[in-house]
């Protein structure tokens, strides 16, 4: 029997790490349906112009691609041995993972920024004139390029902030070996970006 | 038993209860779900009144052809923002944001949902998502006017604001994430002890089966709404067809998520009526299992027929046959639902109050609805009345005499448990009437009309069809003038309404008729316990039903 002083406390403080991570598969999941709108497209438009997205896709730097491909795979391993590291308890450990894993993020979008600027130096570019001479399914495929690979890109920066916000949590002790529901949500949302990633990699780059 | 200190979170009510913040603070930090529903409640019945508006005066355009009151721009502007309004700030959020909120957690016995500042975030997407929406008429550059569906190639090309309308949209579909998210875990994880699924009262059901759509389809609208935005600022080549994007394409996307949409905003409307048909038939609801499942039925089979709105975009005839047939095997699950209830209703005993009028209008006009739904839902007849009124008048039907009337039900039938004030019984019931007949004159000619070949979102049309654009217009004063009869009455309720604090208004057998009126901070003094199942009339039942402990 717990008494009415208690209730007040459960409600202030309702603690449900099985809720939580719940919520937080079910927010992944319109994530990848979120992207699967633009798979959708992808699929539909490569299926219509065949050739063409070939030809595209030849013109996309694979060796970039697949730097950033391990670089990606790496934070996320990076990522999981953080929460591990909390887990056992070594918070120092888990500091430098979560850090190591921003410096991995940051490295993936120098190579991105390195990326679209050769691309846009090259005048291929929305509503350049140089991709508008292009056939339509060119224009079609690198208009796919800019708005998946740049909403891949933003989820990498919200990814940043957010691991930003557990590394400076995990530095208060808000967040720590008892309590780290919020850091393998963190860790989860890295993943995905990760995923994503991983199917975008061979779609635009590799299939050509 | 609770221990003799007295104390604030149980003994006193919500509407009372003082937290951290005080005054106005008090209402916009609350984390408090039935705080919050009284937020939305009073933000989407504003929204409504402001998109009645927008649909009355399209009415008075219509009463003459010609030139009446606006111009041509004026009237695309005011249909566009009338559907908008309605659908992303009206009917998808109403129920399940208004009521889910407030009883969800009071039919499971709990103290609150799984996230309650979650709860409180979608509440200001929405706010954030309306205001941008609605300051596109502000703008230079004019109100949008593609109509709420956005279509392409029109909605890249028009130099109207079509981009605050979109990003608005984007905003409440977040909104609408959130809140779908919160309830799939509240259901999973708060439920009372020995609530098992299958003793969750209907309208659990019917929101779970929602919050799901929600969840799952509302992302597609998302991102095909970025795209489009991507596309006007950009320039980006995916659904223009001069830079060999595909437009149908575009359709299919809107489509995937608005159809289901669509079952967003029916289904929580029938978990009320399956609320209140039970308590005011004094009938333990026939084939509650049915129910709640044709509640996950509609759910999945509604997620199948969205290319149903394209028969004439050119698909081919394969898909649009496949297509046909989907869509009337969502009847059945449909018809499921209205045969139970009708079948409660059998030998039982009825009391005509306003919650159980509005109930049965919303089977009545449901079922109108419904059926004009399959007669479109047949290819061969929907080449001859797309896009008429006719299904102008078909969705109104399923829209707002279903969830519209579905949301006054509820607001009817749980308006006492809320403030706990009564409203004047007299004038609800004279302003259901007006209502319900304002209504059938409204929306009925133009099933006629639409029937004859009046195309819809017209501004001008031929002379013959004036006698039904009159008749309507007629109806649309009659209805305007009940709905604010309807929102006076219990807004003098909410200020000087008669004080109840009787627990049980209506006679109730579901959770939230057990605690106080208006509920504590808590909802319960004690967590309820479960031991049976959530309706039980004029049986054995009755006494072997749950119990406080």
């Amino acid at each position: 029997m717990s008494t009415s002083a208690e209730h007040v406390e459960g409600h202030m403080e309702h603690r449900d790490d099985v809720a939580s991570r719940m919520g937080v598969w079910l927010f992944l999941f319109t994530e990848l349906l979120l992207f699967g709108g633009m798979f959708l497209v992808f699929a539909v438009y490569k299926y219509i112009h065949y050739d063409e997205f070939h030809l595209a896709a030849k013109e996309l730097n694979s060796s970039i691609g697949a730097l950033n491909t391990i670089i990606l795979l790496t934070s996320s391993l990076t990522i999981a041995l953080s929460i591990t590291a909390l887990q056992q308890g070594k918070k120092m450990l888990s500091i430098y993972l979560q850090v190591l894993t921003i410096v991995f993020a940051f490295g993936f979008m120098i190579n991105k920024y390195v990326e679209w600027s050769s691309k846009i130096s090259h005048g291929i570019y929305p509503g350049s004139e140089e991709l508008l001479a292009k056939t339509s399914g060119e224009i079609l495929f690198f208009g796919l390029y800019y708005v998946m690979t740049g909403l891949h890109a933003l989820h990498v920066i919200i990814g940043v902030i957010l691991i930003a916000f557990m590394t400076y949590g995990t530095i208060k002790n808000t967040i720590n070996s008892d309590k780290y529901v919020r850091l393998e949500a963190a860790g989860l949302y890295w993943h995905l970006v990760d995923v994503i990633w991983i199917f975008l990699f061979p779609l635009f780059y590799l299939i050509a | 038993m609770s221990n003799s200190t007295f104390n604030s979170a149980t003994d006193v009510s919500y509407l009372e209860y003082q937290g951290k913040h005080k005054g106005l603070a008090g209402w916009l930090l609350s984390v408090d779900h039935k705080r919050i529903a009284l937020l939305y409640l009073f933000s989407v019945l504003s929204f409504f009144l402001v998109g009645l508006t927008f649909g009355f005066l399209m009415r008075l355009e219509l009463i003459a052809p010609g030139r009446t009151i606006m111009d041509p721009q004026t009237y695309n502007s005011f249909f566009t923002l009338h559907g908008i309004i309605m659908i992303f700030l009206f009917v998808v959020p109403g129920l399940p944001a208004i009521f889910g909120n407030f009883f969800l957690p009071l039919v499971l016995g709990a103290p609150d949902v799984a996230f309650p500042r979650l709860n409180l975030l979608s509440w200001y997407l929405y706010i954030i998502g309306g205001a941008v929406a609605l300051i596109s008429v502000f703008l230079p550059g004019g109100p949008v006017d593609t109509g709420w569906t956005f279509y392409v190639p029109y909605s890249v090309r028009t130099n109207t604001n079509v981009i605050p309308a979109m990003v608005g949209a984007f905003i409440l579909g977040f909104s609408s994430i959130v809140t779908g998210l919160n309830f799939v875990v509240t259901i999973h994880r708060m439920r009372a002890k020995g609530m098992t699924f299958f003793r969750m009262p209907l309208f659990s059901w019917s929101l779970y089966a929602t919050s799901w759509i929600q969840v799952l389809a509302t992302p597609i609208i998302g991102i095909t709404l970025i795209m489009v935005i991507f596309e006007r600022v950009f320039k980006v080549g995916i659904f223009d067809p001069t830079l060999g994007g595909d437009p149908v394409l575009y359709q299919h996307l809107f489509w995937i998520y608005s159809h289901p949409a669509v079952y967003i905003m029916i289904l929580p409307a029938m978990g009320v009526i399956s609320e209140i048909i039970p308590v005011f038939s004094r009938k333990t609801i026939f084939g509650y299992k049915f129910i709640a499942f044709s509640s996950l039925g509609i759910a999945f089979f509604g997620s199948l027929v969205w290319a149903h709105h394209m028969f004439t975009s050119g698909m081919s005839t394969t898909a649009s046959i496949i297509f046909s047939l989907l869509t009337f095997l969502v009847a059945i699950p449909s018809a499921v639902k209205v045969f139970n209830w009708v079948a409660t209703l059998y030998k039982g005993s009825i009391s005509l109050e306003p919650p159980m009028l509005y109930a049965l209008a919303f089977i009545f006009l449901f079922s109108i609805g419904g059926f004009t739904g399959l007669i479109q839902g047949a290819l061969s007849v929907d080449l001859h009345i797309h896009d008429t009124s006719f299904i102008v008048a078909h969705f109104h039907y399923v829209m707002f005499g279903g969830t519209g009337f579905g949301i006054f039900a509820g607001l009817h039938y749980w308006f006492p448990k809320m403030f706990g004030r009564k409203y004047n019984l007299k004038v609800a019931t004279g302003a259901f009437w007006a209502l319900f007949v304002g209504f059938n004159l409204l929306y009925f000619p133009m099933f006629i009309m639409g029937w004859l070949g009046m195309p819809r979102r017209y501004y001008d049309y031929l002379p013959e069809f004036t006698i039904y654009h009159q008749i309507s217009t007629y109806g649309s004063w009659i209805l305007v003038t009940a709905v604010l009869v309807m929102f006076g009455n219990f807004l003098s309720a909410i200020r000087k309404g008669e004080k109840t604090s009787e627990p049980n208004t209506w006679g109730g057998t579901t959770l939230e008729w057990e605690t106080t009126t208006p509920p504590p901070l808590l909802n319960f003094k004690e967590a309820p316990v479960v031991t049976g199942e959530p309706y039980h009339y004029g049986d054995a039942a009755e006494s072997a039903g749950k119990e406080a402990k």
